[in-house]
């Protein structure tokens, strides 16, 4: 009666090395140090042509994307997105990873291939200022259309007033 | 001939209407009563937790997961606590572990609960949400004699618990189990069976299992729509793998599979599920055992990252977590479950008149205190 885990046969370096047979120098980096998810770090632009080959491929139909979420390692460094991506016909993962720069912060959406990716695009935006291109309807999510400036930057510097009201420091 | 249009209207739902669960916004094009499309408009309850996570030791994280989802908050402390465990890696004693799956099954059987019950609400059956804060109230007192709170407890802490359970809680549970099982049975009377509830749920915005994956719905609304996919079991956390539980899919027994009502009856048998859980749980819990011992001094997380997901009462829970070895998390991302499981409003309420989206919402079982974090 007790579940067992199914073993998957696709493990997290083969599917990097099939990406990078299929992509060449567009997959950039395994890493499996340091972190939980193996991860692959890909080019910034050919994001949704990877992703949409790892969902579409017979071997890994990767159909969900469980997590979007966009990183600022620090006020010097490159802005990152992370997608955790499941499989749940075969029940394995993989997590991808694209850096890309502050000052114009550009990452291929995925949000036609998942519509999950829709509302997260539109909050890695609203938080973190990348703009993803291909996205239907790219704009704020959580915070105010006429907020200024993207709160989880590390050198994010909160404006004195919004709308003629105070706003109260955070430490 | 063409069909007469009737000029489309913009109609604002909410962010102040008691069908949509909070300060929650829809804006409906509408021809006549039907709805043709959806925009849901959130953001009205955002309390920045993630940028206020970046300035936060990691053990004063815990109260706000708490806030996030305020119906169920052992779930999301639960999941929290977990995360930063696997990272520190931290071995649990025994009976931390059980107690931490008593709570979260206790917890499930409370927000479902409130889910059940605001959805009759919402589609015009007062008095089944009087039978379920009734249970409901049960349950929030085993809390308060455990945590001494009501809503948000701040109880299960990373490494272990804020302090052991209080004599006689053990009995009073078993006590509300009994109670509570019989009890069941009178949901099914007064509303799962109901002639016209049935008529308000059956058949209404039906979600294939296509589109649930796709919008990333999780929980017992996916399961509705036939998936079997629960956390608990695919992927067992915690010592989930130690119960004998099933995980109700969707059938259609009033109409379509994935239908409004198939996303309420998962609910109602979940709740039988969580009670069996609270019992096999209760039963092999270790009286030996310092639900404090592991609990470090101090938390600094090694440099690195994890994403780890625990099925909360709404769904997938996720904490996306990076660490530069400070005592303060350098990111922290929750994904809420009830985020991605709005986001299919659109897609399955189109071409239903307004009060079926107001069911179909009410059917999706959403807070927006983390959808809007």
């Amino acid at each position: 009666m007790f579940w067992k885990r199914k073993k998957t046969d696709v493990t997290e370096q083969e599917i990097y090395a099939d990406l990078s047979k299929k992509f060449g120098d567009k997959i950039l980096e395994f890493m499996e140090e340091g972190t939980h998810n193996p991860t692959v770090i890909v080019e910034a632009d050919q994001i949704g042509k990877i992703v949409s080959y790892l969902k579409d491929d017979e071997r890994f139909q990767f159909d969900s994307l469980m997590n979007l979420a966009g990183h600022d390692p620090g006020a010097e460094s490159e802005l990152s997105v992370i997608y955790h991506l499941y499989s749940t016909e075969l029940k394995h993962y993989i997590t991808l990873k694209v850096f890309t720069s502050r000052e114009e912060a550009v990452v291929a959406s995925v949000a036609n291939i998942y519509q999950t990716a829709n509302w997260h695009e539109r909050e890695a935006f609203d938080l973190y200022g990348i703009k993803f291109d291909g996205h239907p309807d790219l704009k704020r999510i959580l915070l105010e259309d006429d907020w200024e400036g993207f709160p989880l930057r590390k050198d994010y510097v909160p404006a004195e007033f919004y709308r003629g009201m105070r706003i109260e420091k955070v430490k | 001939m063409g069909r007469l249009h009737a000029e489309e209207m913009i109609l604002n739902m909410g962010p102040q209407h008691p069908s949509t669960h909070g300060v929650l916004r829809l804006k409906l094009r509408t021809d006549g009563e039907i709805v043709s499309h959806i925009e849901p408009v959130i953001g009205y309850l955002h309390r920045s937790f993630e940028k206020h996570a970046e300035n936060l030791e990691y053990q004063m994280v815990t109260p706000f997961t708490g806030r996030c989802d305020y119906l169920a908050a052992m779930g999301s402390e639960h999941g929290y606590a977990m995360a930063v465990e696997k990272m520190l890696g931290i071995e649990l004693p025994e009976r931390v572990e059980y107690l931490r799956v008593i709570f979260a099954e206790l917890q499930r059987i409370a927000s479902h609960l409130v889910a059940v019950g605001t959805f009759g609400l919402d589609v015009g059956a007062i008095t089944p949400f009087i039978y379920c804060f009734r249970e409901r109230e049960l349950i929030l007192d085993l809390f308060e004699m455990a945590s001494g709170a009501r809503l948000l407890y701040n109880y299960i802490w990373i490494g272990g618990l804020a302090h052991d359970v209080p004599p006689g809680f053990v009995e009073k549970t078993y006590e509300f189990l009994d109670a509570f099982e019989k009890r069941v049975a009178e949901y099914n009377q007064i509303l799962t069976g109901n002639k016209i509830f049935i008529e308000r749920a059956a058949d209404i915005g039906v979600m294939t299992p296509e589109v649930a994956i796709n919008y990333g719905v999780t929980g017992p609304s996916l399961r509705a729509s036939g998936v079997n996919i629960d956390i608990r079991r695919t992927e067992p956390y915690s010592i989930y793998d130690r119960f004998d539980f099933d995980v109700p899919l969707g059938q259609g027994a009033m109409g379509t599979v994935g239908d409004s009502w198939d996303r309420y009856y998962m609910r109602v048998l979940e709740m039988s599920e969580s009670a069996k859980i609270v019992r096999q749980a209760l039963d092999q819990l270790p009286v030996e055992g310092d639900v404090q011992a592991a609990i470090p001094r101090r938390i600094r997380p090694p440099q690195g990252e994890i994403y780890f997901r625990s099925e909360n009462p709404r769904g997938e829970l996720g904490y996306y977590i990076v660490s530069d070895g400070k005592n303060v998390p350098l990111r922290l991302k929750m994904r809420s479950p009830a985020f991605s499981n709005l986001s299919v409003i659109n897609e399955i309420g189109q071409g239903w008149m307004i009060s079926d989206v107001i069911a179909i919402l009410g059917s999706l079982d959403i807070v927006l205190g983390e959808i809007d974090r």
